[in-house]
Order: C-alpha cells, then sequence, then structure tokens
C-alpha cells in the first residue's frame, strides 16, 4: 500500500484456542488467530458472532475458560483491565464509553493517567513537579487534538458533543495512552459518509505516523477491505476464515455464513 | 481484584469476626443468660418484629420493581399515613371513614409524586432519582408534621395485643395478627401481579419502560397505580406500627432499616422483602440479647447494617434479586 | 463591561489551567479573601461571628470532603456525619492525652484517623455501588455512632459522655475570642479548600471523575478502581474528620456523637445537591445556603409580624429543604455553582445577548 508504512512484522499478539462462554451459551469456541506488529486486522462476522467478545477477552475485561493469549511474547490465561492497559493495550467501544462530565481535553488526558506518576502530595500543591508533568502531558494531548482535527471542542463538556464527534473523542483518549495495539470497535458505526470517510483516514494515517497495530469490528465491507492487510472471519463464536480481504472475499464458507446472506 | 481473591477475603474477614464472637462469649459467661425457651421467645418476637420491617420494604420493592426508583420516601410516606389516619379519626370519630379519606390522601400523594417529580425526571439518572426521593422524604415529613402536629399519637383500632403462651413462651397476639396481615399482603400483591392486566403491564414496565411504551402502555397512569399502591402498603404498615409503638416521628427512621431488609431480600423481589425483613428482625433481636450485652448493649441501632454489608460482599445480588450481569 | 476577557491571551499551558484563567476573577478573588481575613473580623459582631461565619466554613469544609467523595468519584456516602465524628473524638483523644501537641498537628492526625476509618468503611465499594453502597455507608454512620456512645475510652469516661473541648493553644496564641476562632477556621478552611481544588484539577482528579462517569472504561484505560475509590474515601474523610474536630473546638465547644448524626449526614449531601455536585465553589454555595436558610425563614416571619414557634419553623424548613432538593435536581442538577457559571458566562457578553 503506501510507501511510507512500517513493514508488517513479527507476531505482537496470538490468540490459542479461546473459549469463552457465559452459564450455557458459547459466547467463542476454541478461536486461535494472531496479530502481526504495524498491521490492520479487521474482525468481522454477523451479529453475535462473538467479535466484541473477542476484544474483550483480549483487552482483559472478560475472562475466558480455555486458552492463552501472548501478547508482547508474554503468555497469560487472563489478566485485569488495566493491566492490559499497562502493557500497552487500549480500545475504543461500540457504544461511545467516554466520561460525559468532562471536556474533550480532560477525557483525553485521562487517557495519558497511566503515564502521569505524580504522587497526591505534588499533586496536593500543584506547582512544582505536579505542574511540569501536567504541562509535559497537555503538550502531548494537544498534538493529538490536532491531529484528530478537534480543536475547537478543547474545553466542551463531551456529553454535548454530536455522535461523530464523540467517536473522534474516543480515538483520541485511546492514542493518548500510546499503545501498542489498538482495538477498535465498530469506529464508523452510525456515521454518515463523510465521516466515515475522515474516521478511515485517521485511522490510517495512526497506523501509519504512529506504527501503531489496529484491530477493528466494522460491519461495513467496503471498509474493512480498502483499509485492512488482513480479516478474520467469526460465526457463532467459531473463526471460519482467515486472510487477505481478497481471499476471505472469494472464500465460500464466509460467502455462504455472511456475505451471501446478507448482502 | 479477581473474583477468587475477593471471596477468600470475604471469608477471611467473615471467619475472623465469628472467632473473635466466640472468643468474647466464652471470655465472659457471665454476662449472657441463655435458655432455650428464651431463645425461642426472643427469636419468635424478633421473626414478627421483623414482618413489619418487611412491610415498609415490600413498598420499596413495588416501586423499584415498577419504575426503578429507590423510594427513599417510603419511611415518610408511612409516618404521613398513619398520622393522617389518627388524626382523622380524632375529627370524624369513625374509624371506617377515617381510612377512605386516607385512602384518597395516599392516592392525592401518589398523583402529585407522578406528576411533580417522577414526570420532569423521568430518564434521568438513578442516582438522581433516588435523592430526588430524598427531597420528598423531607418535603412529605415537614408537610405531614406541619398539618397533623408532631407529638405522639396512640393508635387504637382494636387490635388485641394481650400476651399469651404457648409451652413456656410468651408470645403476643398482636405480632400473630402482623405476622398474618403482611402474609395476606404478599397474597393479595402477589394475586395482583401475576392475575392481572395491570399487573403484567407493571412488570413490563419493570423490565424495560421504553419497550412498554411503545406497545402501548400508558407509563405515567402505571406509575400512578404503583406509588398508589405502596402508598397504602404504606397505610398498613403505619397501622402496624402506630399499633405498636404510637404514631411518632420515629416511625420515618424505619425507612433506614428497611434498607438492610433490602439488601439481603434483593431490591427485585416479593418473597425477599419479606424474608430479609424476617432476617433482620430475628437477627437485630437475638444479637441484642445475647452479644449486645458483651459491647454494653445498643447493637441493634447498627446490626442490621452490618449484617446487611456482609452479605453484600458474598451476594452483591441478595437472596432472589436478579444477578447483575455487566455489559462492556 | 468591566467584566471581560477579551485581550488576556493565555499564552502557556500554565495558565490555561490556571483556577481563575480570568484577571478580575483573580482580583475578586484577593479581595473576597481580604474582606474575609481583615474586614470580618474588625467589622463583625460577636453573633454573626459565631453563629453564622465559623459554622458556615466549617460545614462548607465537610461539604468539600463529601463532594470529593460523591461529586467528583460519584460515590453516594451517608457516612459524613460519622466521618466527622472520627475526627472529632480523635483530635479530643489526643489533646487529653498529649495536651502539649500543636492544634494544628493534632488537626492533621484527627484528619488522619478520619482517612484510615474512611478507608476502611469504602472497602466494599470495590465490589458494591450507588444504593447498595449507601446502605455500607449508613452502617458506617450507625457503628461509628454507636462506638463513640458505648466505649467510655473515647470520652475519656466523661459521665455523661458529653465532653467540652480543651482550650486550644497554638505557639502560645490562645484561641478564645469569637473573631479568633473564625479566623483559625477561615485559615484552615481557606488552605484546604486549595488543595482540594489542586487535586481535582490535576490526574487524581481526571481518575475519579473517571470512575464517576464510567468505571468499566476508566478500568480499561488503566485506572485501578480499588487506589482510586479508596483514595477518594481517604481524602473525603479526612476534609469530613478535621471539619468534624473544628465543628467540636471552634462552633460547638463540646464533642459529642450526638452532634454527628445521620441528620449531619444529611445536611451536608443536601448541601452538595444544592451547592453544585462536583464544584469546590459548590461546597461554599450550599453551606451558605443551608445555614442561612432557617435565619432567613425567622427573619421573614419576624417581618410580617408572625410569631413563628420553633416547631413551624423547622417544619418549614423540611418542607423548604424538601422542595429544593426537588427543584434543583429537576431545573438544575448542577445547583449553585452552575447558575453562578452561567450569570458570569452572561456577564461576560453583556450587553450583548450572544
Amino acid at each position: 500500500m503506501q510507501s511510507s508504512r512500517k513493514a508488517i512484522g513479527e507476531t505482537l499478539l496470538k490468540v490459542e484456542n479461546v473459549t469463552l462462554s457465559f452459564g450455557a451459551v458459547k459466547a467463542i469456541q476454541d478461536v486461535s488467530f494472531e496479530i502481526r506488529r504495524h498491521e490492520i486486522l479487521a474482525i468481522i462476522g454477523p451479529n453475535g458472532a462473538g467479535k466484541t467478545s473477542m476484544l474483550n477477552v483480549i483487552n482483559g475485561a472478560y475472562h475466558p475458560q480455555h486458552g492463552i493469549i501472548t501478547f508482547k511474547g508474554q503468555p497469560r490465561h487472563d489478566m485485569d483491565k488495566h493491566e492490559a492497559a499497562a502493557m500497552g493495550i487500549a480500545r475504543t467501544f461500540q457504544n461511545v464509553a467516554l466520561f460525559k462530565g468532562m471536556s474533550t481535553l480532560d477525557n483525553i488526558l485521562t487517557g495519558r493517567n497511566l503515564k502521569m506518576k505524580r504522587g497526591l502530595f505534588a499533586q496536593m500543591l500543584y506547582f512544582g513537579p505536579a505542574l511540569d508533568e501536567e504541562v509535559e502531558h497537555r503538550r502531548k494531548v494537544e498534538d493529538i487534538i490536532d491531529f484528530l482535527e478537534i480543536n475547537a471542542i478543547r474545553k466542551t463538556p463531551v456529553g454535548r458533543l454530536p455522535y461523530g464527534l464523540q467517536k473522534r473523542v474516543e480515538l483520541g483518549r485511546a492514542l493518548a495512552a500510546e499503545p501498542d495495539l489498538l482495538l477498535l470497535d465498530e469506529p464508523m458505526a452510525g456515521m454518515n459518509v463523510e465521516e466515515k470517510e475522515d474516521m478511515c483516514r485517521f485511522i490510517l494515517d495512526v497506523n501509519e505516523e504512529f506504527g501503531t497495530t489496529i484491530a477493528l469490528i466494522e460491519h461495513d465491507m467496503g471498509v474493512v477491505m480498502d483499509i485492512s492487510d488482513r480479516v478474520v472471519v467469526l460465526d457463532y463464536g467459531r473463526k471460519i476464515a482467515e486472510g487477505t480481504p481478497n481471499e476471505v472475499r472469494r472464500n465460500q464458507t464466509v460467502i455462504d455464513a455472511y456475505l451471501g446472506v446478507s448482502h | 481484584m479477581s473474583q477468587a481473591a475477593w471471596r477468600n477475603i470475604s471469608i477471611g474477614v467473615s471467619g475472623f469476626i465469628v472467632l473473635g464472637l466466640g472468643a468474647l462469649v466464652i471470655a465472659n459467661p457471665g454476662k449472657i443468660f441463655f435458655s432455650w425457651t428464651f431463645f425461642f421467645e426472643v427469636l419468635i418476637g424478633g421473626l414478627l418484629a421483623g414482618t413489619l420491617y418487611s412491610l415498609v420494604a415490600l413498598g420499596f420493592v413495588l416501586i423499584f420493581k415498577a419504575s426503578g426508583v429507590f423510594n427513599f420516601a417510603q419511611g415518610a410516606m408511612t409516618l404521613f399515613a398513619a398520622l393522617s389516619l389518627v388524626r382523622l379519626i380524632e375529627i370524624t370519630n369513625s374509624i371506617l371513614l377515617s381510612m377512605a379519606l386516607t385512602v384518597v390522601i395516599m392516592m392525592a400523594l401518589a398523583y402529585v409524586i407522578e406528576r411533580l417529580v417522577l414526570r420532569p425526571l423521568v430518564n434521568q439518572d438513578v442516582i438522581i432519582m433516588f435523592m430526588a426521593t430524598i427531597g420528598m422524604t423531607f418535603l412529605i415529613d415537614g408537610f405531614g408534621q406541619l398539618v397533623w402536629g408532631s407529638d405522639v399519637y396512640p393508635l387504637n383500632l382494636g387490635i388485641p395485643q394481650d400476651p399469651f403462651e404457648v409451652q413456656g413462651v410468651l408470645l403476643n397476639q398482636f405480632d400473630l395478627v402482623a405476622g398474618a396481615v403482611a402474609a395476606l399482603l404478599v397474597a393479595v400483591l402477589a394475586v395482583f401481579f401475576q392475575k392481572t392486566r395491570i399487573g403484567r403491564a407493571l412488570r413490563a414496565v419493570a423490565d424495560d419502560n421504553q419497550a412498554a411504551l411503545s406497545v402501548g402502555i400508558p407509563l405515567r397512569h402505571i406509575w400512578f397505580i404503583v406509588w398508589t399502591v405502596s402508598g397504602l402498603v404504606a397505610l398498613v404498615a403505619g397501622i402496624m406500627w402506630g399499633t405498636k409503638s404510637g404514631v411518632q416521628f420515629s416511625l420515618a427512621l424505619i425507612a433506614l432499616k428497611a434498607l438492610p431488609v433490602l439488601i439481603l431480600g434483593g431490591l427485585t423481589s416479593i418473597p425477599g422483602a419479606i424474608i430479609g425483613g424476617l432476617i433482620v428482625g430475628a437477627g437485630e433481636k437475638l444479637a441484642e440479647v445475647f452479644i449486645g450485652p458483651l459491647f454494653g448493649g445498643a447493637i441493634e441501632n447498627w446490626f442490621a447494617y452490618v449484617l446487611a454489608l456482609l452479605f453484600l460482599l458474598f451476594r452483591p445480588q441478595g437472596l432472589f434479586g436478579e444477578k447483575i450481569i455487566e455489559r462492556v | 463591561m468591566l467584566y471581560r476577557d477579551s485581550g488576556q491571551f493565555k499564552s502557556t499551558y500554565e495558565d490555561d489551567r490556571a483556577i481563575f484563567p480570568i484577571a478580575q476573577d483573580r482580583y475578586a478573588m484577593l479581595a473576597l479573601l481580604a474582606v474575609a481575613f481583615v474586614a470580618v473580623p474588625i467589622l463583625g459582631n460577636d453573633y454573626w461571628l459565631r453563629s453564622i461565619f465559623t459554622p458556615f466554613l466549617i460545614y462548607s469544609l465537610a461539604a468539600i470532603g463529601l463532594n470529593i467523595l460523591t461529586g467528583y468519584a460519584g460515590q453516594v456516602s451517608l457516612g459524613a456525619g460519622g466521618f466527622m465524628a472520627v475526627g472529632a473524638f480523635s483530635v479530643y483523644n489526643l489533646l487529653v492525652r498529649v495536651p502539649e501537641i500543636n492544634f494544628i498537628l493534632a488537626l492533621v492526625f484527627g484528619g488522619l484517623v478520619a482517612a484510615a476509618v474512611g478507608a476502611l468503611f469504602g472497602i466494599p465499594s470495590l465490589r458494591i455501588k450507588g444504593l447498595y453502597l449507601m446502605v455500607a455507608t449508613l452502617a458506617a454512620q450507625f457503628f461509628i455512632e454507636w462506638s463513640f456512645t458505648k466505649f467510655p475510652w473515647f470520652t475519656n469516661y466523661a459521665p455523661s459522655g458529653v465532653i467540652s473541648a480543651t482550650p486550644i493553644d497554638m505557639f502560645g496564641w490562645k484561641v478564645e475570642e469569637s473573631w479568633e476562632r473564625y479566623v483559625l477556621a477561615l485559615a484552615v478552611v481557606t488552605a484546604m479548600a486549595l488543595v482540594a481544588k489542586n487535586l481535582v484539577r490535576g490526574s487524581i482528579g481526571r481518575s475519579w471523575m473517571a470512575i464517576r462517569d464510567m468505571d468499566v472504561a476508566a478500568e480499561i484505560i488503566g485506572i485501578q478502581p480499588m487506589q482510586t475509590k479508596l483514595l477518594a474515601f481517604a481524602v473525603s474523610s479526612f476534609y469530613c474528620g478535621v471539619a468534624g474536630a473544628l465543628w467540636a473546638y471552634l462552633y460547638l465547644g463540646t464533642v459529642e456523637p450526638v452532634a454527628f448524626g445521620i441528620n449531619t449526614s444529611f445536611q451536608i449531601l443536601f448541601m452538595i445537591i444544592i451547592g453544585g455536585l462536583g464544584s469546590i465553589l459548590g461546597s461554599f454555595l450550599g453551606a451558605g445556603f443551608i445555614i442561612l436558610l432557617p435565619i432567613f425563614i425567622n427573619i421573614a416571619g419576624t417581618g410580617l409580624g408572625l410569631n413563628l414557634s420553633t416547631a413551624f419553623i423547622s417544619h418549614m424548613e423540611f418542607i423548604i429543604f424538601g422542595s429544593l432538593i426537588i427543584l434543583f435536581l429537576i431545573v438544575e442538577p448542577h445547583g449553585l455553582a452552575r447558575l453562578w457559571q452561567i450569570a458570569k458566562e452572561k456577564l461576560r457578553l453583556w450587553p450583548f445577548p450572544y
């Protein structure tokens, strides 16, 4: 694709034989795949295929009954959400999960909380180390605000923003953590064509400029085929196909299970 | 923190408390008087007193089920209903007429609440609604006492209050009546919820009020009905408490005691409210009589809350509540 | 026309994060502090200093404490009164047993004990939320009240259970007169309000608000709910504890559990609802409102030539508080602080509507 892109490298995250069930309902059954450094991986599948559950397993929100997840060479069975964040996994949500009472700026700054180390006493004084730290991180956050072109809404409480902008702020908050792996759960759901184009551009830019590895769930097949390097297809909690967009498009199982039915 | 670690900590803490209490009991042999007859007397007295908690808790559950509002004002409504009744009896000299008037008053109250509080706050956060009911509590308490006065008024509807003995265990007739009334009330409510059209509508609203609206259930109507019903439950509870200890301001504080009952029973379960009330009633009486002396007494004031707190650590949804599933 | 931010360009991020980014606000605040520290003690009469200003300041401090927990970190608590009692009794016990210690150090000690107790009762918040958590805080409230009544050690074996506060001596300054008590309260409250503001505008404050607004999302960006919530409980209880000690030593002159009952907890909750959840300024406005309302009802009654009984006034207070709570929740859930902010925004543009 683009020449400036970092070459897709070794495995960043490996999911092996993951099974997750809620009581009698099997959300994910024996799924394995891997995400490679600097790539954009799309996870697709019909509603209820287990896509969001898969993301939840990867960032520790759900604990699978079986399986091993290896991130940056460290295998684990399950972990806490904030541990995952500390290791460099950030995500956005299907239904925007912003902090509604806070401004755009504070939302994105909160994304950098993990990197802010000043303790209680320094912050009580405010002037001195805490202020230095605050300003240093503010600079980084302002870069992200510039990058996402949301300067005008810097101080607006996010609860008042339209849906499309909220999604953008949420992406900003995830980026603020400078993650190695960025999980996007339907980043373009409910957007119009222009907003989708903008969001696509941001995703590609993030991948290109920062080299961030991205795994995303998306229903719009045009977008998936356009921006992703590889595609994993889930259906009823099982992986039914994996490959480049072109391979998946031609895969008969996928057509039967998904594309053939709904399109 | 993982579930397993949490469970271990909880078990550890509870075990520590039980061991500590055991050690205290052994170390203070003279302070506690124990005999089985006495034990049963206390137990039964506690259970029957617990039915009164259950009655208040029942009003909470009804409203919570139908509107998702945690009605802190249930205790204030109980006091208000009892005050209205007792003062109306003084004025009209007729128990039946006063009852009828009080029912009308409680309906009017339900209407006002629906119109002035619930309707403007629809779709607000649970916690905002809850704080609004704290406001209602003060409003109703202040208004009730302003209109009806704030002394202690004895209430006598002719419910027998004589003690009697069964196999050496002393019981009070009134407590038995209270138990029977509670049972009857639960039966009536169960039929109302399960068998009537309004009951079905109520359950639908409880599940999802948007969906209920979209199939044509009139939400405001339903709210008015359910607040009226819990107003009537408050009246029954008020009559029982008033007969037992006089109609007075402390009735409103029973609402606070109903909170641990709800925690134990689960916010959405009618049988839970009853059983929770029994557990709290019996538990606090037993604790007061048999453990209390070790600490200088009056542990009734907090025992129920601490019991509920310990219980929460193991089973946050209560005995009969629906399991809370968090979605991301 | 005087209130404008035009021409005041913030060229650094430091300036942009200041508490009062607009110069006029800074001057107003300095003027207010000057009046509070100098003019009020000189001009105020004994009644105003003792019965209005001092309790107002102390209630404001307690309201800041509860606001940190409920307004910022989103954990509803009905235990504020209990934590105030812990502070008051800790300071009393320290001063009775170690009389030579400085009062400020004793206050810090009282705050720390309250913080520890608060964190302890905050542990259930890791598992339970909202209404359930409130029951846990009620447990704290009643348990604490009961402990101070039942264990004579806490009251130093005073026969009635009511004890008078020991005289305050700070570096040889004997705090006795009303104006001295007022100035001491003012100094403590000013310093602690500033610290609270610093906390809520930094990363700790943001993690509290993140937990409040959406705890799952907060966890997923790496905020540890346990540390964050327990810190909120501890800091909040520290504030309540210091407020409780000041209440006993500078206002009441006695230390007794009934002064910190469930009604106090409710009152403080009302202050932050009326004043504004999640606002330091709102804590002051709410406290002022609740202190002044009964006085206002009384004056209004006398002004109309009515001879009002105390019972009538207290019932009217209940009714007015209740109605106001509901009114505020419906009309302006962010309380008086938000109204103030709207007024300032309007003033900035005045006389133009936009």
